[in-house]
């Protein structure tokens, strides 16, 4: 090799690697923002391991090991409250679970309709409810199921004395935010399914057709078993946000008589973290729900590997 | 995928003509069964509108419900004597437009780099940043470290940890690797650099995807209301939506004070909560029709994703 052509190469070499590091400069910024904001919190766990009192540093605090985590569940008091808002928190996904597919019953019962228009009003209106926040979905519920609101009104209009509760007590909460979820998310969620069933093999159907099957048979012989997986990626992923529930919705309809019912794990880490300023017990909480998710999201991956052949995450 | 495609109409046609009279009871009773679910829908928010435009008085004695009496905006006019509700629309716009904005430009900027395959340490870091949609700190950590960054209570809360998305920007990476490469190839032979090609090649090119993640930003900063709950005490820094929910837990005492400054307001608690919600809502009620197939594209996108 000529030493004209070595200097050649040794340059392109050098400007290969002038390139790489260019780049990684250009990304520092997006680095630098992700560590700040996502890793850098990480130091906040330190608080679970003091006994931390807001306005003092963190070094003037006593450092107490794991006696918050050992409290969470030998005090009596925080035992049972960690237990009500699992509970609840378990009560209201599970509902969500078992609704999830009501939004593919809708996709394939709607995308039946004859109709192309009808079809495309009655999806834009069922998706619009997911634009609003849980604030307003408040306000509505509040002024047509409220003590005073539409509903009850009605009901004395009628004639009857008895004002039904909806909002205000501890009875039947869970079902109650699991049904208004299901009215904001029904047509964004059955969305997903509109496309797949779009994209399904119309020679499938014309096959059945002349096998003799009707209306039914082709509905659960054959749309419901190629919608499958898609509605199990959907659940997997969901299992894995199984304790993210959000604070939101929780947040906007808790109120004094609910709130032994709707307070699910993410409102009481609030609650008990900048309601009453108990910041080691409420990031002990939240780091025992960080390690569960991570273990849910391993294990939902996990399943869906050993079951379909590929991860979801 | 195309002949699938291409055979739609033909199916849909040959359904069209072996209508049976089972098909017609089926279309008959399923176009009312989901008639009633577009109704169940749409209804509150009609029931919102027509109790804010009627005579305030039949409001309250529930006596509107179908049809608006004695229409009139003295509601919307009246609405405004609420304390701190125009700084509150000036916020909210504000924190909407910034940020969907900043968003914008720095998620698909890093998206755009992080394709580039020969960054130094590429694999490593492109998994720390992906790494981040999967755990988080949690709550209170995370108040503690935007604490610490000095950023409560100012309006820089609103904008700054939210203007990266981790997920949208895995959504318009997918989307860029999808161009031809072609297309920046030839603007690098003619010596333009990485941010030249970013702002005034691959940028442009990304219009759908961009438009979705930009919805999404902007409903999420329209709709957001716990930010201002945990980071925000300054009555000068409150949004729309959280002056609904304070409304929401005392609406009597804004009907007070509307009353006290102006003796000939009409506007009832009633009205000032419903109004408040139809000001929030009727933007989102707006712009949906128009933004509608974006939405759907990315959806689809994020879906295939996974």
């Amino acid at each position: 090799m000529s030493h004209e052509a070595t200097a050649r190469l040794r340059s392109h070499i050098r400007s290969k690697k002038w390139e790489s590091y260019k780049l990684f400069l250009l990304a520092l910024p997006v680095i630098i923002y992700i560590f700040v904001f996502k890793y850098m919190p990480l130091w906040g766990w330190s608080y679970a391991f003091f006994s931390y009192r807001p306005g003092l540093s963190l070094a003037q605090c006593d450092f107490v090991g794991l006696q918050n985590f050992e409290n969470l569940f030998g005090n009596a008091v925080m035992r049972q409250n960690l237990f009500r808002v699992l509970r609840n928190t378990f009560g209201i996904q599970i509902l969500n679970y078992v609704l999830m597919p009501v939004p593919m019953l809708f996709a394939i019962f709607l995308s039946e309709i004859k109709s192309k228009r009808f079809q495309k009003v009655i999806q834009t209106v069922t998706t619009l409810p997911h634009f609003i926040s849980w604030v307003i979905m408040f306000s509505l519920a509040s002024s047509i199921f409220g003590s005073s609101g539409l509903i009850n009104s009605m009901i004395h209009d009628m004639g009857f004395e008895a004002t039904i509760n909806i909002l205000t007590t501890d009875d039947h909460v869970w079902i109650t935010q699991a049904l208004l979820n299901l009215w904001k998310s029904m047509g964004w969620n059955a969305i997903v399914y509109f496309a797949a069933i779009t994209g399904l093999d119309q020679q499938v159907y014309e096959a059945a057709e002349i096998d003799g099957a009707n209306r039914w048979q082709k509905i659960s012989k054959i749309t419901i078993p190629l919608l499958m997986p898609t509605f199990f990626v959907l659940l997997v992923i969901n299992i894995g946000n199984f304790l993210n529930s959000g604070i939101d919705q929780f947040l906007a309809f808790s109120n004094a008589l609910n709130m032994s019912q709707i307070e699910v794990l993410d409102l009481y880490v609030y609650n008990l973290g900048i309601g009453s300023g108990q910041i080691s017990f409420s990031v002990a909480v939240g780091i025992m729900k960080s390690v569960v998710a991570v273990i849910l999201f391993a294990s939902a991956n996990f399943a869906s590997k050993k079951i379909r052949g590929t991860s979801v995450f | 995928m195309t002949g699938i495609l291409k055979h739609k109409p033909d199916a849909g046609e040959t359904r069209h003509i072996k209508m049976t009279p089972e098909d017609k009871v089926y279309n008959i009773i399923f176009t009312i069964v989901f008639a009633l679910v577009g109704l169940i829908c749409v209804y509150p928010f009609y029931y919102l509108i027509i109790c804010t435009i009627s005579e305030q008085q039949a409001v309250s004695l529930n006596q509107v419900f179908l049809l608006p009496t004695g229409i009139n905006f003295d509601n919307y006019i009246e609405i405004f004597q609420v304390q701190g509700l125009a700084q509150a629309a000036f916020i909210s716009v504000a924190r909407t437009v910034i940020t969907t904005a900043i968003s914008l430009v720095f998620t698909s900027y890093g998206a755009y780099i992080f394709t580039k395959q020969n960054m130094w340490g590429h694999k490593i870091w492109y998994r720390f940043v992906v790494v981040t949609m999967y755990f988080s700190a949690g709550m209170i950590p995370i108040y503690m470290n935007n604490r610490l960054l000095g950023l409560t209570n100012t309006f820089w809360i609103y904008v700054v940890p939210l203007c990266l998305s981790v997920y949208n920007m895995v959504l318009v990476k997918t989307s860029i690797e999808s161009m031809s490469p072609e297309l920046e190839e030839s603007a690098y032979l003619d010596g333009a650099g990485y941010l030249t090609r970013f702002f005034r090649i691959v940028l442009p090119l990304q219009g759908p995807i961009l438009a979705t993640v930009s919805l999404f930003t902007a409903v999420n900063q329209w709709n957001d209301f716990f930010t201002t709950q945990m980071y925000v005490t300054n009555t000068k820094l409150y949004t729309l939506q959280f002056l609904l929910y304070e409304l929401l837990n005392q609406v009597t005492a804004a009907a007070d004070q509307i009353a006290n400054e102006n003796p000939y307001a009409t506007i009832t608690p009633v009205g000032i909560r419903l109004t408040l919600t139809a000001i929030v809502t009727i933007p989102i009620i707006c712009v949906y029709p128009f933004v509608q197939k974006f939405y759907v594209k990315g959806i689809m996108v994020g879906a295939v994703k996974g």
